[in-house]
């Protein structure tokens, strides 16, 4: 049975996530912060085949959560609710937008470190480094040739390995990255992968350009 | 079909003193030209001149006729509602009734640290105020209470907008709940458009839901959409010309840390992004149209800091070659 999926977050990115594992035929459910009326709306019209519910219910009935909040917000995210699943950490740090938020300002650790330590649940980074829209419009079968990538970054074998069957359900070509800290390179600002939207094959030579090796399959 | 342009006054290489001119004089320029709107944006930052729009507004007002005075955006969260009302009323009654505002949320935080509100607050600060504001624009005494600024009891805000109601449009980003808000209040919405259109679709439908299940009449509903522009007299001299600044521009953005390059740019053409002969922009603005039934199209004129040779000749393209061929096919 394909793993239930939940997305935490009914904004730009976490409607396109949703719509994306509904069509990759996944069981999904998605939460967002408006009212409950609103968020049926938008998930009725966004992300149809998702199911509303409340951040704690969504995670609690899920095998994969995807946080998809302005970090400014991850204090919101039901972090008890989160134990015992994979966890996606799907955001970025961009003070222009964010604001500036002490936890993740200056730091030199992979954001996702940080949003580990608040959460206090192993996490998986992926999604963070393709727009919204970019996700939206460039899903592709496996094999095609203009099937783009996504890093998945993590410390647990496991759960990069149900990350990635997810990402390459939805659309994309899974690169594993080993271990979380590695996901560094695919922040805004730190090196040529945030926003580039490369296929697989790019995806590695960058990589291998920048020193980093990607795991040659989830460890 | 309504088409005008908007500005945040890109700083480029000129004096403060001579973009204000610059833009001054284009406003004056689109007035005669007979174009519809002009909306002014504000940023905190160096690197646009626009942090105080309806002070340019203003000066606008006294130079034109007939052109409409707007926002793109008020950043109401970081303002004070009755402040922004007496400012556009201000203008409404200068102008002989030619005020706008959008308010929106702003790509930007600067304005929060400058004005000491707590970025946290981001969402109530925008609905509350916003609910304000539409109060403001339509009861001349309004009786108030929230989180985000003093009670109001009763109290007069004058003066008077010169229009019956001083039009508040929202301007959306592409957050669906903030589409949600607009309809529910019935407000027009203002949708910023980059690239491909398609996926606002979405958006345009969950507000006429949201107005629909609050009960407004769809009469009273408008869509509006804008975004970067720069019209050439041919397709391919068009990219060329404004790839630079363009590309500088959208530094910015961090998926574009040393600039955007060129093929991502050229990408973005055929998805959307109106660069191009006057025939590809009439193109594009009709498609917006069928797409998203908009009433009212407005360009980022000046984008990038291009020198105001540039800016004026795009800017006399769109409304001499563009507007008038929008205007019939709309018709």
């Amino acid at each position: 049975m394909s793993a239930r999926v939940a997305v935490l977050g009914a904004g730009k990115v976490g409607t396109v996530l949703a719509r994306l594992s509904v069509a990759a035929g996944r069981p999904t459910a998605i939460a967002g912060s408006g009212d409950p009326a609103a968020l049926g709306l938008i998930v009725d019209v966004l992300a149809p085949g998702a199911v509303p519910m409340t951040s704690a219910d969504a995670a609690a009935q899920a095998d994969i959560v995807i946080v998809a909040v302005p970090l400014a917000r991850l204090g919101t995210v039901p972090a008890a609710a989160l134990r015992g699943r994979v966890v996606v950490d799907a955001m970025n740090y961009w003070p222009p937008v964010d604001g500036v938020l002490s936890a993740w300002e200056g730091a030199t650790r992979s954001s996702s470190e940080i949003v580990r330590e608040i959460l206090g649940v192993d996490v998986v980074k992926s999604f963070n480094h393709m727009g919204y829209h970019e996700l939206d419009a460039w899903t592709r079968p496996a094999g095609d040739p203009d099937r783009h990538a996504l890093a998945v970054a993590g410390d647990d074998g496991a759960a990069m390995a149900a990350v990635s069957d997810l990402v390459d359900a939805m659309g994309f070509d899974p690169v594993p990255l080993h271990p979380l800290s590695a996901g560094r390179v695919l922040q805004p600002g730190s090196s040529d992968i945030f926003g580039a939207d490369l296929t697989r094959a790019e995806l590695l030579s960058t990589l291998d350009a920048l020193g980093v090796a990607p795991a040659a399959v989830c460890p | 079909m309504e088409l005008g342009i908007y500005s945040f006054g890109d700083s480029g290489t000129v004096s403060t003193r001579q973009r204000l001119a610059d833009l001054v004089s284009q406003a004056r320029y689109a007035d005669e030209a007979g174009l519809d709107v002009i909306a002014l944006g504000e940023h905190h930052r160096a690197d646009f001149t626009l942090s105080a729009p309806e002070l340019v507004l203003a000066a606008i007002s006294s130079v034109t006729e007939r052109i409409r005075l707007s926002t793109a955006v008020t950043v109401l969260s970081t303002a004070d509602p009755v402040r922004v009302y007496q400012q556009f009323a201000t203008l409404d009654q200068l102008s002989g009734g030619r005020a706008e505002i959008v308010a929106g949320r702003g790509a930007f935080t600067e304005s929060f640290g400058l004005f000491g509100y707590d970025l946290r607050e981001y969402e109530v600060l925008f609905d509350e105020k916003l609910r304000l504001l539409l109060e403001l624009a339509r009861e001349e005494r309004v009786t108030w209470r929230g989180r985000t600024r003093a009670p109001l009891e009763d109290a007069l805000v004058t003066p008077r907008a010169l229009q019956p109601t001083l039009p508040v449009w929202v301007g959306v980003g592409g957050t669906p709940q903030s589409a949600v808000r607009a309809g529910r209040l019935g407000a027009p919405m203002f949708v910023a458009i980059f690239t491909d259109p398609a996926p606002a679709r979405g958006l345009v439908q969950i507000y006429h839901r949201a107005a629909a299940a609050a009960g407004h009449d769809p009469a009273g509903l408008r869509v509006a959409s804008g975004g970067h522009m720069y019209v050439g007299r041919t397709s391919q001299g068009a990219r060329d010309e404004f790839y630079p600044y363009y590309a500088e521009y959208l530094a910015k953005l961090p998926q574009f840390p040393g600039g955007m390059p060129r093929e991502v740019y050229d990408q973005w053409i055929r998805a959307g992004l109106l660069v191009g002969s006057p025939q590809e922009v009439i193109d594009k603005i009709m498609n917006h149209r069928e797409l998203l039934g908009i009433s009212r199209y407005v360009g980022q004129f000046d984008v990038g800091g291009m020198p105001a040779g540039m800016v004026d000749k795009s800017l006399e393209l769109f409304a001499t070659e563009v507007a008038p061929v929008v205007r019939k096919e709309s018709a």
